[in-house]
């Protein structure tokens, strides 16, 4: 056993134990998450999942694949969807990312698709739909209403092993006419 | 009058958690842990010749660096045969870190131990390991071949080999007027939760105690495993499953190595131990299902009747036999599925090859099993020119045939024994749900388009809710909070809500005040766990019991204290009156109050119940001769046998003239898995279960090359279907109560998936007009079949 107490004399203390985190170049990194800016300095590499998840601790960002391909961890920067595994940090320096607390964290606050999600029942282990909802609130920004087939597939780019997505197709019908009834604008 | 709870299509309890961030799955704990990762084999059969980690120790962040050696006493130990059985003469378990062998591509061989995942990988970039490398036995060909063998010290590749034979089969195919053999195959595809398996672990050094965090489907079993295998005391171990993101089987193998290696780790550096699995690691190194090659010999008479059925079939087991034989035992008994075969006779090896081990995938060698029965009951059809559906029901078990004993042992070592069912109704409901009668109509009006269409159908009988036990625990607080727990775990299959519905109606309390704990050693020790859609069966009726003896000493309290019979007092909405005097009547909550005498007052309810409150009778002693303090109460349910659930699906597939691409134009479902607690949560589980169905009919394989390298372990290159691959399902029910259990209830978890492969071959095969033998089926398969039968 090769055991390396000296090599890593820190063991307590977070702030500590972020000085051993720095293998890779730093940076001091500002990012505007649901509407407050998080200013923390990262090394280069650091994914900007991982940075929400354990350097703001927003653990609603979920990780699937690490990959790009399953969308768990889709965020809205400025606005549109994109996957948080498939940047870095430091690239989302001066912008603004909303994550699926910024949208609705709490039972009172849900916003329509988390509503939508509720009603529906398009959620079951609830792993993949973090990324559901950031990528259809964003969608119902610039289509209000949605037929059936563009509620398809817009959801078409994300992956589910529990529903079978027919529920969450129905989500997206069911948040659009919340959406509406609500009356913002479109 | 409340309205009943069960069979409300009530919304989900733990949504809004999980809808705005608040879930908390394995990796959003432990924040401050360190982090593990793993240097894993790159061959499929190699001997480890040598292990350098000298570069990875320099790594700035690393704590320590474990091999094989490294491990002490019984951690070096392989890990647990789990379910033995007299039939499975060469097990082989494997270890937590490869021990001078690796037997498949992704066996971990080296564990490192960083400040952060970051580091953690950058050391295991830099460890070198020297390996031998020795033939692969890739595929089950290979395998049955035997003349390379994966385990040194058997002489071929058969783990287990099992027959069961019911009647005598050789007499009554020699006798039949008609015989058929089918040759079918099945490729490999896997559970995929979209959250992987992770453990963290909290070592407690001043008391010696550690707290695992597993994204398990049992987290009795971890807990037990991990004492065992650490030394400790079953009473300074607690296992928690947190939220789990999606399990479908394979979270309900244990322990996996890091759920060994993990809490080991922690002890030994007085460190929290964190390991969250990648994708990558998902595919190489937690289990796949599904593969088998089989053989089907049928006799049958004139009007397509059974006579005979003699099954063989080839298992790949993977590389290891930690989780036994459940799987091709399953396919061996589920295969048979409405039917009566007449006689019956199944045989089967399981092998050995150096891929990733084969544990249950939702569904569990039924998907299999239903394939083989469907497929030959097609074959008869085609061959008598019969109706497909017309022959299903010539050999159907009907109603007044309930109970039905097959004559064979199921996977619970009990007897395969239908409870209920009426097969003919949801044969009946299903060709009237897909239009079968007019689909001659519908086919015609579509080669009057140029465009090929098919009808599919397949049926199954699926045992649920198998035993030993699940137990509940209810627990009323003063203010009328009341506390449900069960051992078994949840991921994603919403028992907050539906247990919850169970106990408010049991009880008669509002359901808001019901919550329920699940997978949680702290609040229920005692659990098997979540598989074999048990769940609902298992822990819906443990909590029905549980709360009727909390109800019974809910009355006997409030009768002392409203000086009335028990029988003469009611509960209702938390209040419990006396029957025909809604006046008088105590809540449950002030019920709590007196059932647990106090001392001392920690608030205003907590008053009532001191020595100086005057409440109580001053003769008898404060806490009766038979009774306990507090309002809370036990019971298991423990059935003596499975419940048989069954359902019957039907498509419509289009199959492009051109490019052989394969759409699903409808998909039907009839489904009867007894009462239902919530629809909302059956339908919900049956689109999901379809959609795993049509990944494994359509889209996903597990590629290996002859070398035992994964070709496709990614998201990118195995296809799950997305949205726009999985079909509108239409489902309806038919509820025909378990006479087993008090709720009348069977599972649902799996249903969706079993008989989809069976139905999208059997609808291939109706617009194509040539048999469909081999699944999943893609395109380019399909022309070749095409070019082949033309
Ligand atoms: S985790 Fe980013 S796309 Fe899968
Ligand atoms: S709800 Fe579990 S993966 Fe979508």
């Amino acid at each position: 056993m090769t055991e390396l107490s000296d090599l890593s004399p820190l063991r307590a203390g977070a702030a500590a134990l972020a000085d051993n985190l720095l293998t890779d170049e730093l940076h001091e990194v500002t990012v505007n998450v649901n509407g407050a800016a998080h200013t923390r300095t990262v090394p280069a590499r650091r994914l900007l999942s991982d940075f929400l998840r354990h350097d703001l601790r927003l653990t609603g960002t979920h990780v699937g694949c690490e990959h790009g391909v399953c969308g768990a961890c889709t965020v809205l920067v400025d606005g549109a969807p994109a996957r948080a595994c498939l940047m870095f940090a430091v690239q989302a320096q001066s912008h603004e990312v909303t994550t699926v607390e910024g949208l609705g964290s709490s039972a009172d606050s849900m916003n329509h698709v988390q509503q939508a999600f509720a009603e529906c029942h398009g959620l079951q282990c609830g792993f993949c739909t973090p990324g559901f909802i950031t990528t259809i609130t964003s969608f119902l920004e610039e289509n209000p209403d949605p037929t059936e087939e563009e509620a398809r597939e817009v959801v078409s780019g994300n992956l589910c092993r529990c529903t079978g997505y027919q529920n969450i197709v129905k989500s997206v019908l069911r948040a659009a006419e919340l959406k509406r009834e609500a009356g913002e604008p479109a | 009058m409340t309205t009943r709870q069960f069979g409300q299509p009530v919304q989900r309890r733990e949504d809004p958690r999980l809808l705005t961030g608040g879930g908390r799955y394995l990796d959003d704990l432990g924040h401050t842990a360190y982090e593990a990762a793993f240097v894993r084999s790159p061959h499929a059969h190699a001997r480890i010749v040598d292990i350098d980690t000298d570069d990875a120790i320099d790594v700035d962040g690393v704590i320590a660096i474990y091999t094989h050696e490294d491990l002490p006493g019984i951690i070096g130990e392989p890990l647990p045969l789990l379910i033995p059985h007299p039939a499975l003469t060469q097990a082989r378990t494997g270890y937590a870190l490869a021990k001078d062998e690796v037997n498949h591509v992704g066996e971990a061989v080296v564990m490192v131990v960083a400040t952060n995942r970051y580091v953690a990988e950058d050391a295991v970039e830099r460890i070198r390991v020297s390996y031998e490398r020795l033939p692969a036995v890739v595929g089950i060909e290979a395998a049955r071949d035997g003349s390379q063998t994966v385990h040194d010290e058997y002489d071929d590749n058969v783990s287990a080999h099992l027959l069961q034979e019911v009647g005598d089969v050789e007499a009554a195919l020699a006798a039949a007027p008609h015989t058929l053999t089918l040759d079918l195959e099945i490729e490999r595809s896997a559970c995929q939760p979209l959250e992987g398996k992770g453990v963290l672990a909290q070592w407690n050094s001043d008391d010696e105690s550690l707290r695992i965090y597993s994204s398990t489907q049992t987290s009795t079993g971890v807990r037990a495993a991990v004492a065992a295998k650490l030394g400790l005391p079953l009473a300074k171990v607690e296992c928690i499953a947190p939220d789990v993101g999606g399990g479908f089987g394979v979270k309900i193998m244990h322990p996996w190595p890091e759920e060994v290696l993990v809490p080991w780790a922690a002890r030994n550096l007085d460190h929290d131990v964190k390991w969250t699995e990648d994708r990558r690691e998902h595919f190489i190194s937690s289990s796949h299902e599904r593969g088998q090659l089989q053989q089907v010999t049928v006799g049958f008479d004139d009007e397509g009747r059974l006579l005979a059925l003699d099954v063989k079939f080839w298992h790949d087991n993977g590389a290891y036999t930690p989780y036994g034989i459940i799987v091709p035992i399953i396919t061996a008994t589920q295969l048979l599925g409405p039917y009566k075969p007449g006689t019956y006779r199944v045989e089967f090896w399981s092998l050995f090859t150096n891929t990733v081990l084969v544990t249950p995938y939702r569904g569990a060698g039924r998907p299999q099993g239903c394939f083989a029965m469907e497929r030959t009951m097609d074959a008869i059809a085609r061959y008598l020119e019969i109706d497909r559906a017309e022959v299903r029901a010539r050999n159907f078990i009907l109603p007044e045939e309930m109970p039905y004993d097959h004559g064979l042992m199921f996977q619970d070592g009990r007897p395969l024994k239908y409870d209920s069912g009426d097969f003919p109704a949801s044969l009946a409901k299903l060709k009237e749900l897909v239009g079968w009668d007019d689909f001659a109509d519908y086919r015609a009006a579509a080669e009057a388009e140029g465009r090929k269409v098919g009808l599919g159908i397949g049926c199954y009988v699926e045992g649920t809710g198998v035993g030993p036990y699940e137990g509940g625990h209810i627990h009323v607080e003063t203010d009328g909070r009341v506390n449900v727990a069960t051992g078994l775990t949840t991921q994603g299959q919403g028992h907050q809500t539906a247990l919850a519905q169970i106990v408010a109606d049991e009880l008669g309390v509002p359901f808001e005040n019901v919550h329920v704990t699940t997978g949680d050693t702290r609040r229920m020790a005692y659990a098997v766990g979540t598989f074999a859609s048990r769940a609902a069966v298992m822990s819906g009726n443990a909590v029905a019991l549980a709360a009727r003896v909390v109800k019974a000493k809910a009355l006997r309290i409030a009768a002392d204290a409203l000086e009335v019979s028990p029988d003469d007092l009611e509960i209702e909405n938390g209040v419990i009156s006396v029957k025909g005097a809604p006046g008088n009547s105590i809540d449950i909550g002030t019920v709590a109050v007196m059932s647990n005498p106090l001392r001392y007052a920690f608030d205003e309810a907590a008053k009532k119940a001191t020595q100086f409150a005057g409440t109580f009778d001053p003769d008898k002693p404060p806490v009766g001769d038979d009774e306990e303090p507090g309002l809370e109460g036990q019971d298991f349910y423990s059935p003596t046998q499975a419940t048989f659930a069954n359902g019957m699906h039907a498509a419509i597939v289009e199959t492009d003239p051109q490019t052989a691409e394969i759409t699903i134009l409808r998909y039907c479902v009839i489904h009867d898995c007894g009462n239902m607690i919530n629809p909302l949560i059956v339908e919900g589980q049956i689109h999901g279960g379809v959609a795993q169905g049509v990944g494994g009919a359509l889209y996903e394989r597990m590629v290996y090359d002859d070398s035992g390298q994964l070709l496709n372990a990614s998201f990118m290159d195995f296809l799950m279907p997305y949205a726009s691959e999985v079909p509108h399902v239409e489902a309806d029910h038919l509820e025909t109560p378990s006479p087993l259990n008090p709720l009348g209830i069977k599972g649902a978890g799996e249903a969706g998936t079993i008989p989809v492969s069976a139905v999208i071959a059997s609808a291939i095969e109706d617009a194509e007009g040539f048999p469909i033998t081999a699944m999943p089926i893609s395109p380019s398969e399909l022309w070749t079949l095409r070019r082949a039968h033309a």
